[in-house]
């Protein structure tokens, strides 16, 4: 079983090498980067190129690490107790399997995805140790334990807002996705848009790597945006032409909302053009 | 062999465990990569570094460990960006080009390491120094044949030594502040209390009840948990501190929305009787230092930020205040408010290698038991965790 990139995802040599090498030695694999450059997206391709279904765990700041084992519905049987319901004997109707749970008893090889484990509390990584090491975890309510069938591949993506503790570290391999360079980049438009005309990739490309320059902005435009905005651009027929406007950086490039999300980021952005203009 | 470079990257202060070496052998027993550096490379780095703001050491300890060249000298001092800035740039004619000396490797370290020493600002253009254009062996966009390119774009791909690889180096020591990440770093602070109105289901104690009895429902109550850490801020303004005001700013502003109970106060260089809660009106309502220090319980964690340099006599001398005559000297009323709050920490703006140099500083941090950090992110998660203790 190896990964090698997918029709629609571009994976840079280094990138292929840490899946490959979370596939054969089965441990989690942790993800960090920019946001927009396609870490969620890795699990899904690469469950789609290996054809191994896939499970989504997306985390909360609420989110607890029980969740994702199993949940005890109390306030149901509670109900049912009230109602005489015959199912309230048996203790296992009430519990709800978690993600992580559906995944262990998978019967083929499968692929978990846990997205954006940052989000939640300080200790939720802590919680999972013992679950991401050994593959298995205890049912206190039913007494059992349960075990994967097959150590499922994981994927763990963070944004950096909370470190994780060294324990967990140490237990994953680890990648960060660079923001990629132009060689790439024309490389992943080329799988998104294969009917893009040469120039217009071009100019585009030129726009979007002078935008990224502007110096203080506060979310500098990522892969995501390039792929909505050249989208649009291809939707409104906007020529070649219209984004060369050569004139030094006097011009705004025409739906340029697609790549600055932040209102400061688009005043920014228009204050330099007009003082470019003026200093013409 | 192996060995060898797992305690290499030890050595070079790398935070690997044996743990992840046996992974990283494992992965190599079962044929994860071909026979490549690079895939190595990057494997080990896979296993191993679990940071990005460590990808940059690792770099490092690679190259010295697989090229067996001795550390590049000035590699830990960080040249100036400033002075690679491309400003301009001198062509030279093929005949000035030939005419330049080829120095030797050896000779060219050597060189390079003197001149670093040596320079001391900002240089384009001209033959020696380390800076933009020019010809002289250091630098980048200059024309010496063999020299050693520091920034910047390859324009006359001659340069031995090639520093930009080191891709992560701006990803190292996160210098940059923003509010959201000072919250980060604020929340290692959170202490959870249940305090206030009792609005939220407490699903153990209802389940607890209702069993008791004998099934009826008996719902159950407690209040929400809430963030019961006290903080008492108190501020330096104006003077040095005017170079700080925007980092001052953001950490007041993430401190405002982390923490329900925050005071702040706000002193210059440093702390005597009074203190003022307006920097507006700072000369006509000044607050006694004594009525702070009674009115706060000792569980309310104080927190100092300032740039700690002013004249040793301010700290230990009375009547060394720039501003007014103070009876007891700054150390006295600095001493009281720590002894009141045990919890107390002193926040410097400015580079914690600058500390050294100067007395106010040392001798502040000495009052504070040590417990001086730098307002970075690293500073602040260090003084967020001695805080918690």
């Amino acid at each position: 079983m190896r990964f090698e990139g997918s029709d629609n995802y571009v994976a840079t040599r280094d990138l292929t090498l840490a899946v490959n090498a979370a596939v054969t030695l089965q441990r989690p694999l942790l993800i960090k980067g920019e946001p927009g450059t396609g870490k969620t997206m890795l699990a899904e391709e690469v469950a789609a190129a290996l054809g191994l279904p896939l499970f989504q765990w997306h985390i909360k700041s609420t989110t607890k690490a029980q969740q994702g084992l199993y949940e005890y519905d109390a306030v149901s049987r509670l109900r049912d107790s009230q109602l005489g319901d015959p199912k309230v004997e048996d203790i296992a109707h009430y519990i709800v399997k978690g993600v992580l749970w559906q995944a262990f008893e998978c019967e083929t090889p499968c692929v978990v995805l846990i997205d954006e484990v940052d989000k939640a509390d300080i200790e939720f990584p802590n919680d999972l140790l013992r679950e991401l090491d050994r593959m298995e975890f205890h049912v206190y309510e039913t007494r059992q334990t349960v075990r994967a069938k097959h150590r499922p591949l994981v994927f763990i993506t963070s944004n950096n807002e909370k470190e994780l503790p060294d324990a967990f570290l140490r237990r994953c391999f680890f990648h960060y996705i660079r923001f990629p360079d132009r060689e790439t980049i024309a490389k992943i438009v080329d799988v998104h848009f294969p009917g893009l005309k040469k120039d217009l990739l071009r100019e585009a490309l030129e726009v979007f790597f002078e935008l990224r320059e502007v110096p203080g902005l506060k979310k500098k435009p990522s892969t995501s945006e390039l792929l909505d905005w050249l989208k649009l651009l291809l939707a409104e027929d906007i020529p070649p032409e219209a984004l060369r406007a050569k004139d030094q950086k006097a011009a705004i490039p025409p739906l340029h909302g697609a790549l600055l999300k932040n209102e400061q980021d688009v005043h920014l952005f228009e204050r330099l053009i007009f003082m470019a203009r003026q200093n013409r | 062999m192996l060995v060898d470079f797992f305690l290499h990257l030890k050595d070079r202060q790398l935070p690997v465990s044996t743990k992840e070496f046996l992974t990283l052998l494992a992965a190599l027993q079962q044929g994860v990569i071909g026979h490549s550096l690079d895939d190595f490379y990057v494997l080990a780095r896979t296993t191993l570094v679990k940071d990005e703001a460590n990808f940059d050491k690792y770099d490092r300890a690679f190259a010295e460990y697989f090229k067996g060249i001795e550390a590049l000298p000035g590699m830990d001092k960080a040249i100036p960006e400033e002075w690679l800035h491309q400003s301009m740039k001198r062509h030279l004619t093929p005949e000035e080009q030939a005419k330049l000396e080829k120095l030797g490797w050896d000779k060219l370290m050597a060189e390079f390491e003197k001149r670093l020493a040596e320079q001391k600002g900002r240089h384009a253009g001209g033959s020696k120094w380390i800076g933009t254009g020019g010809s002289s062996p250091f630098g980048h966009g200059g024309t010496h044949p063999e020299g050693i390119r520091v920034g910047g774009k390859s324009e006359n791909r001659s340069a031995v030594k090639v520093w930009e690889q080191r891709e992560f180096r701006n990803l190292d020591d996160q210098v940059e502040l923003g509010t959201r990440n000072i919250k980060v770093a604020l929340r290692r602070l959170r202490r959870f209390a249940r305090t206030g109105a009792a609005e939220e289901l407490d699903l153990d104690g209802t389940i607890a009840g209702t069993a008791k009895n004998a099934g009826w429902l008996d719902l159950h109550l407690h209040p929400e948990r809430h963030n019961a850490v006290k903080v008492l801020l108190f501020l330096d303004i104006g003077g040095s501190m005017d170079d700080h005001v925007r980092i001052c700013e953001e950490l007041f502003s993430a401190c405002r929305s982390e923490f329900k109970h925050l005071e702040h106060y706000y002193f210059h260089n440093c702390v005597y009787e009074g203190l003022w809660k307006d920097n507006r009106r700072r000369h006509s309502e000044r607050i006694p230092t004594h009525d702070v220090l009674h009115r706060y319980g000792s569980d309310y964690k104080a927190v100092f930020v300032g740039d700690a340099s002013m004249s040793p006599y301010e700290i230990l001398h009375p009547g060394g205040s720039v501003e007014h005559w103070n009876e007891e000297p700054g150390a006295v009323w600095l001493g009281r408010i720590t002894g009141t709050f045990p919890h107390a920490i002193w926040l410097n703006p400015e580079p914690e290698h600058v500390w050294q140099y100067r007395q106010s500083t040392a001798l502040i941090g000495n009052l504070m038991g040590g417990r001086m950090f730098p307002l970075t992110l690293d500073g602040l998660t260090r003084g967020m965790r001695e805080l918690s203790k």
